[in-house]
């Protein structure tokens, strides 16, 4: 991956200037990429990394696995856009194993998720079976630790 | 002082011991610790964290029992492990029966390898400015120093005149560091094989203390004791604590010719038994997938290199690019006050923390090493500071 999008995707945030400095080019030619990346919909968009739990939010999120009949031509695809496109979607990969799909399903409520398994999710045509898990603490999230003091431990001079 | 110590003791302390002063470092690190929201570029060790597998694989190491004595030498896996990595890293093939010793950091194996080379009064060829211990072991050891400046025209590197210039017939050893600490300066292959012929010339020994060996920025590192007949006269050293992050495992080792080896071993099995058993195990742990611990700590050092070169050159600070280690020595001189004075005002008015040249030998008076294991948005406020200092000074 070029140096530039690592950058990124340790911190979005990361001032520009300081990226050119940091990779020896201008800043108009780091502006110049971040827009072709953006544009070929390499970046796909820039998101703050939250601990929700910290937030005493009441919304839940489960993981669901949902068996699915591939179909002739379209194999995963179609229906995997057709579930993916449900706002409550958080995620959505295709799985190698016991089930073909993984969804990540937010809802308000306990209650809300529940709906949208029965009503919405299993009578997609082609779903086959569906097998919910509530999510009930959240340790690390996109490689971002959610608990963590880090104090510098070292001298502050040293040889 | 304890009201009953001797008043005499001073005067029955070893003389080499006495005479040596402290490490500047600790003076500086004494006056910083005592002041608060500081920006340290003074850290001479990396930031990041140890891998964490090798961190894991040290509780695995404790709840398994692996807490007694290892053989002198190190555990066997270990050296097999370490002669692997010389050999696939830096092209020179070791014995792990004979040619390894696993130590407590390198700097216990530069002690060895001097005690157990140095008879009173042989003279050792090193450079400065240097690590701030070679002088003191080469005097501990009874050794004569014989100190080479290297310059920041030249940028930093050590030329065969140079040696010629401070050679004797007593001369038995030289040292070298690079990647080296305090410039960062690294030495190309050609620039190795002039120095390798003035060795082997002048049929001397060689101790080579590659320990920021993987965090080299602009190329491949080469070690000397690669090149054509210096692998016998050589001393390879290295270790954990740079490119894994790992200072306080304390692990080291020396690889060399089975007399140099045993010789060190015998003072070694003497003094310190063996190096921690969990460190070992940590070792090897860090052996197994080295570069990819490696190459995104050398990857965000390389970065921060960039912007601190770029910001030097923004307020007109002169610095021989570094091209290894995690330091750069800019050329203070201009401003009109010692290394020192600088140091202490930039602390002082400015609150950041750069160590005086002179901590690493006389000829680094004029200069500041500014170590670059700090995160980016630390370097960056540091170097904010430091212009608007600078601009003062002006």
């Amino acid at each position: 991956m070029e140096e530039l999008l690592k950058i990124l995707q340790k911190n979005a945030c990361a001032d520009h200037a300081d990226i050119a400095k940091q990779l020896g080019i201008s800043l108009a030619e780091v502006e110049q990429k971040i827009a072709d990346y953006e544009k070929r919909g390499v970046i796909r968009g820039y998101q703050a990394v939250l601990n929700e739990d910290a937030l005493n939010l009441d919304t839940v999120t489960a993981v669901i696995e949902v068996k699915v009949t591939p179909e002739r031509g379209g194999g995963f695809n179609r229906i995997a856009d057709r579930l993916s496109r449900f706002p409550e979607v958080r995620s959505a990969y295709l799985m190698s194993g016991a089930y073909d799909l993984l969804l990540f399903v937010e809802g308000s409520n306990l209650r809300s998720v529940a709906a949208f398994v029965s009503e919405k999710l299993s009578t997609v045509d082609g779903v086959i079976s569906t097998s919910t898990h509530f999510m009930l603490k959240t340790y690390k999230r996109l490689g971002v630790l959610m608990e963590t003091s880090h104090d510098d431990e070292r001298l502050t001079i040293s040889p | 002082m304890t009201m009953n110590a001797l008043p005499s003791l001073r005067d029955r302390l070893a003389l080499p011991v006495r005479d040596i002063p402290r490490s500047g470092i600790r003076d500086f690190f004494d006056i910083v610790s005592t002041m608060r929201d500081v920006i340290s570029l003074g850290i001479g060790e990396p930031d990041f964290d140890t891998p964490w597998h090798v961190r894991e694989s040290t509780v695995f190491a404790i709840e398994r029992g692996a807490t007694h004595y290892t053989s002198n030498l190190g555990y066997l896996e270990l050296r097999q492990a370490l002669a692997g990595y010389v050999q696939k890293k830096f092209g020179v093939g070791y014995n792990p029966d004979n040619e390894v010793l696993v130590t407590v950091g390198v700097s216990e194996a530069l002690d060895l390898a001097l005690r157990a080379i140095l008879n009173p009064g042989d003279e050792v060829l090193y450079h400065e400015p240097c690590y701030v211990s070679y002088r003191a072991v080469i005097l501990f050891a009874h050794g004569v120093p014989l100190a080479v400046e290297t310059r920041a025209e030249d940028k930093f590197r050590l030329t065969r005149a140079m040696l010629e210039a401070q050679v004797t017939p007593r001369t038995k050893v030289l040292m070298l560091n690079f990647p080296n600490n305090p410039t960062g300066a690294v030495m190309s292959r050609q620039d190795l094989e002039e120095i390798a012929a003035f060795a082997r010339e002048r049929d001397l020994l060689v101790i080579t203390d590659e320990i920021y060996a993987e965090l080299s920025y602009d190329g491949p590192h080469d070690s000397i004791a690669s090149l054509p007949g210096m692998r016998e006269r050589t001393l390879f050293l290295h270790g954990f604590s740079k490119a894994w992050a790992m200072t306080g495992y304390r692990l080291g080792y020396a690889c060399g010719p089975a007399e140099w080896i045993d010789a060190m071993m015998k003072i070694h099995q003497y003094t310190m038994l063996c190096a921690s058993s969990l460190g070992q195990k940590a070792a090897i742990e860090a052996l197994a997938k080295p570069d990819a611990d490696i190459s995104t700590m050398v990857d965000e050092y390389r970065r921060r290199r960039n912007f601190l070169v770029a910001s030097f050159a923004e307020m007109g600070l002169a610095c021989s690019r570094p091209a290894g280690a995690f330091y750069a020595f800019p050329n203070i001189a201009k401003f009109g006050l010692t290394a020192k004075e600088f140091a202490l005002k930039l602390l002082e008015e400015e609150r950041v923390a750069v160590v005086p040249g002179t901590a690493f030998g006389a000829c680094g008076e004029g200069f500041v090493r500014c170590a670059y294991a700090t995160n980016l948005e630390q370097i960056k406020e540091a170097m904010k500071r430091l212009q608007r200092f600078i601009k003062r000074l002006a």
